[in-house]
């Protein structure tokens, strides 16, 4: 199941030319907690939010079924672990204006103090919950 | 324009989409992996991001010169430059979350693809967190009238 780095690099490098391209097109930052939040406002502005989000999909189905080198592994994690942390992720992106994409990708590809502050938080609480998950309690 | 957007949307969303899969940040066990410091240590989404943020960090600049995009009037920025508590905590409870679950938003919908029940539960919570957040904000920054209104 080990999947070497450079295909890492070589993701990372698309995630980059996704963005390049919405900034360069049409001026919008491609944050993906931010595209959720303009979708569900299902307003006739934001309908360019869904067309992104079924892109993704679309993506992600065309890899899976047809570009991957193995599948990808699925994991039976608990429903309740699921559900408090999509809800914890959901909450704390709105509450912090962004994710791994909007803060992460394009808030430092924009040299943004904020973005800066805001990655560096939730690496450290990923890093102490997953010490605490794996290690502690574990 | 509005045509024009709607195409590049679409195209940037597939292959951001494709990005996620490539680099397997649709495998949550690859992201707890990274943030797994003194486990067996899975570099992955370093690369990733690395290679992300070399590509925008360049661009960016670049595009940000012109005086506006290609299909659009103008370019729409965060304006923010101030470090503030919600900032700060919002992305700690969205870290601890990520931790706990290893999907940030983007690989958890991208994931919906995979038929597991994982992802859906995740992205129904991951909505509901999100309206809850927005319905607390909405009360606290409603004004409070000065004196109670009489009822009846």
């Amino acid at each position: 199941m080990q999947v070497e780095w450079w295909y890492g690099l070589l993701g990372g490098g698309l995630i980059g030319l996704s963005a390049t391209l919405l900034l360069a097109g049409n001026g919008r930052i491609a944050g993906i907690s931010g595209m959720v939040n303009g979708a569900i406002t299902f307003t006739a502005a934001e309908v360019w939010r869904w067309l992104f989000l079924i892109g993704l999909l679309g993506g992600g189905l065309l890899y899976e079924y047809g570009l991957a080198p193995q599948p990808t592994p699925t994991y039976g994690f608990a429903p309740l672990t699921m559900i408090v942390a999509g809800f914890l992720v959901g909450f704390g992106t709105r509450m912090g204006n962004g994710c791994t994409s909007g803060h992460g990708v394009c808030g430092l590809g924009r040299l943004s103090g904020r973005s800066l502050v805001a990655v560096v938080s939730f690496m450290v609480a990923g890093f102490v919950t997953v010490f605490i998950t794996r290690h502690l309690l574990a | 324009m509005k045509t024009q957007q709607h195409i590049v949307a679409l195209i940037a969303g597939l292959i951001f989409g494709l990005g996620l899969g490539y680099s397997q940040m649709i495998d949550p066990e690859r992201v707890i992996g990274f943030l797994d410091l003194v486990g067996d240590w899975d570099p992955t989404l370093a690369f990733v991001m690395g290679g992300a943020v070399l590509v925008t960090v360049v661009t960016f600049r670049w595009i940000l010169k012109r005086p506006h995009p290609l299909f659009n009037g103008k370019f729409y920025l965060p304006t923010r430059q101030d470090v503030d508590q919600p900032l700060i905590l919002g992305a700690v409870l969205f870290g601890i979350g990520w931790g706990i679950g290893g999907y940030c938003p983007g690989p958890a919908i991208t994931s919906l693809v995979l038929g597991h029940w994982n992802p859906v539960l995740f992205v129904v919570a991951m909505i509901a967190g999100s309206l809850t957040s927005r319905w607390l904000t909405a009360r606290q920054s409603r004004p409070t009238p000065a004196a109670p209104e009489p009822r009846g």
